[in-house]
């Protein structure tokens, strides 16, 4: 009994630990990258869950899905990105455009895209099927004039406002493309709850364009001041 | 040997000379950040403040880089500080340590004169080659991450040449195979794609493969050192607390990193294995915090915060729904870097002072004692208000923003308007001027402890006397 005084039980020894640190470490990293090798083959673009950038060509939705409990993102009808259908590669290069725009004005900086970054501005994960647009045909318009002169807007009875970040109109048009190919990305249901953009079909409606967008057009651009009480 | 307490390089061994200039940087970085901090956080309140000219994008990133530098360059120092005890002989390659120590600086400092100055660029590679990646944490443009890699190469060869020339304590060789993965994972980060979800696949390798896995045990390598250095506890009994601390970090933390892989479009199992693992986190720093419970009493090393307590729940996908991307992961990310790392780097530093002035007294009835009293009080009630505060905002943007709103941008301002989220902002900049106040003590006490004592330090019973 005394011995054990000096000498420590084999479930308390160093070279026990010293082992258990080795292999628990070695085993964990095995599993992770095995799950990674999985993981980067899902979500490499053009599969199931990260599709391909010509989902631009397409109207992108965001369902309830009563199988999995979540809502998840449907790609929809032919509806091309400024009218224009693109190749594979051209979608490639405008959406990697736009994310290349995404990094170098620090938009991380305020906000979230899927959800990380800094939370002093919206999370950009949905941006392109975000109601405060106003009108599906207004949309395209209204994001990029926003991008181009943000300090013109006042989004909030905070006063918060975008600075003007010399994004050009190119810049501005692939960054629409970005967020439009982003909004596609199966996120398990992140963010939830989210009521998208109204964009069932107008073609039916033969209404003139004007009337109905007006005041919605007003609202993408200044959107807005009024809505606290009608939030609360 | 010069007076006690007199500022005397004489009194350092070479590691340790160089360690003190990693100090300096780190104690100028941590400035920085509470400096860019307090900007960001007023503009919270007042927007229009330093509107177009320093936004809220560039304060914010200046906060956050300055923490992860001056923390590395925190952590640099404090090996370099125990390396020369530890291995029992003099640093390997001391001349390029030193060199890189002002390559490393120099281009801290241009990366931090472009971020002021230039900001942002065109959407095009030159610009996250030269200017900023845009991806928070690691914004540094990709020259710099270069630079970091071969300054780290540089650091890790000292390290390994040291102790493979001197003693290999079990200190150095976990030491040393941390020091592998820290450099190897920053190479993660170090690409481009225009795939978000693959790129912040890979983004999370650096973040929390880092912060929740390589630089706790790093941590737990330099708290060994401390406490054998300044409480006498035997080597033996540190050393199995390190390797227990090693299996608990790596078990939970490897593939904890699933907890970040819930919504950016990986697969749905991260679900289970990032729940489970990373509901497992905590554990290790309980155990650090019993370990360090040891050291109440003795300023030199603070008592580790627990982190944990916040983020344990958070980490659960039914609820990360909801706070991901909120105030609640800015509450939690306050909390644990401060807890888990800053007091850590702040008690080498003190170690430092006390060798650097000729190991001085430092322990009880201290001339001028009341300085580091207040500033530790000031740092830690500072740290707590702003942590409850962005709690309470987080709490508020989570039921108004997500749970009623629906996570859209009139939902994510309402939340922001709301009164309960701007008290909570309005609190955190209280709590921020009292952090900033316990700095400029902490500041203030570093200069001046030890400076008129006459008394030498307090000498440690050996290892035979407490065995």
């Amino acid at each position: 009994m005394a011995e054990t005084q000096t000498q420590a039980l084999w479930w308390a020894s160093e070279s026990f630990w010293r082992k258990m640190a080795i292999w628990v470490t070695a085993g964990s990293f095995v599993v992770l990258i095995f799950l990674t090798f999985d993981t980067v083959k899902q979500i490499t673009a053009g599969t199931k869950r990260v599709p391909a950038y010509s989902a631009i060509n397409n109207r992108i939705d965001y369902v309830f899905d009563a199988g999995r409990n979540f809502q998840v993102p449907v790609i929809g009808v032919e509806e091309p990105l400024f009218g224009k259908k693109l190749t594979e590669a051209e979608a490639e290069a405008m959406v990697s455009h736009g994310k290349l725009t995404t990094q170098a004005k620090n938009c991380m900086g305020c906000h979230t895209l899927l959800g990380n970054g800094a939370y002093f501005a919206p999370d950009l994960t949905k941006a392109w099927l975000d109601p405060a647009w106003g009108s599906k045909d207004a949309r395209e318009q209204a994001m990029v004039d926003f991008l181009m002169h943000p300090e013109l807007a006042a989004h909030n009875a905070l006063g918060r406002r975008m600075p003007n970040l010399g994004i050009t109109e190119d810049e501005a048009r692939a960054t629409v493309a970005f967020l439009k190919w982003m909004s596609s990305i199966d996120t398990n249901g992140f963010p939830a709850n989210f009521k998208p953009i109204d964009q069932a079909d107008a073609a039916a409606v033969a209404a003139p364009v004007a009337e109905p967008a007006a005041p919605a057009a007003d609202l993408a651009a200044s959107a807005d001041v009024s809505s606290t009480p009608a939030q609360q | 040997m010069a007076a006690l307490g007199m500022l005397t390089s004489a009194n350092l061994n070479g590691g340790q000379k160089l360690a003190v200039k990693y100090f300096t940087v780190a104690i100028a970085l941590f400035g920085a950040q509470v400096l860019f901090g307090m900007l960001a956080g007023i503009q919270y309140l007042k927007p229009d403040f330093l509107f177009g000219i320093l936004d809220f994008s560039v304060n914010r990133m200046l906060h956050v880089n300055a923490m992860v530098v001056w923390l590395l360059f925190g952590f640099i120092g404090s090996v370099y500080w125990m390396l020369e005890d530890e291995s029992g002989i003099p640093v390997v390659g001391l001349g390029l340590g030193n060199l890189i120590f002002w390559i490393f600086t120099l281009a801290v400092v241009v990366v931090v004169v472009v971020y002021l100055l230039v900001q942002v660029g065109p959407g095009e590679q030159s610009s996250i080659w030269l200017i900023n990646e845009g991806r928070e944490y690691i914004e540094a443009p990709r020259w710099a991450d270069i630079g970091i890699v071969v300054c780290v190469l540089a650091f890790f060869y000292n390290v390994a040449a040291t102790f493979a020339k001197g003693k290999f304590t079990n200190i150095g060789g976990v030491l040393v195979m941390d020091l592998i993965a820290l450099a190897g994972l920053y190479l993660a980060g170090m690409y481009y794609t225009p795939n978000i979800s693959m790129d912040q696949h890979w983004w999370w390798w650096v973040i929390h493969l880092w912060v929740e896995a390589t630089w706790e045990v790093l941590v737990g390598c330099l708290m060994a050192y401390g406490l054998i250095k300044t409480m006498g506890v035997r080597r033996k009994i540190v050393e199995t607390w390190l390797y227990i601390e090693v299996a608990l970090m790596f078990g939970s933390g490897i593939l904890g990193l699933g907890h970040h892989y819930f919504w950016i479009g990986t697969p749905e199992y991260w679900f289970t294995i990032g729940g489970f693992f990373s509901a497992l986190e905590p554990i290790p720093l309980v155990a650090m915090v019993v370990h360090a419970v040891f050291d109440a009493g003795h300023h030199k090393l603070k008592s580790s915060n627990n982190p944990a307590l916040g983020g344990f729940m958070h980490t659960l996908p039914q609820i990360n729904l909801y706070t991901h991307g909120t105030q609640w992961t800015a509450s939690h990310g306050h909390l644990a870097f401060f807890g888990a790392y800053a007091t850590m780097v702040i008690a080498f530093f003190y170690m430092a002072i006390q060798k650097w002035r000729g190991d001085v007294w430092m322990g009880a009835n201290l001339v001028g004692a009341w300085k580091w009293k207040w500033a530790i009080f000031m740092l830690h009630a500072g740290m707590i208000t702003m942590v409850m505060a962005m709690l309470v905002s987080g709490y508020e943007q989570s039921q108004i923003e997500r749970a009623i709103g629906g996570s859209t941008w009139m939902a994510y301002f309402a939340g922001q308007e709301h009164r309960w989220f701007m008290q909570g902002m309005f609190w955190r900049q209280i709590g921020g001027w009292m952090f900033s106040i316990g700095f400029v003590l902490l500041v203030w006490d570093m200069i001046t402890i030890g400076k008129r004592e006459t008394r030498a330090a307090y000498v440690l019973p050996t290892e035979t006397v407490t065995a």
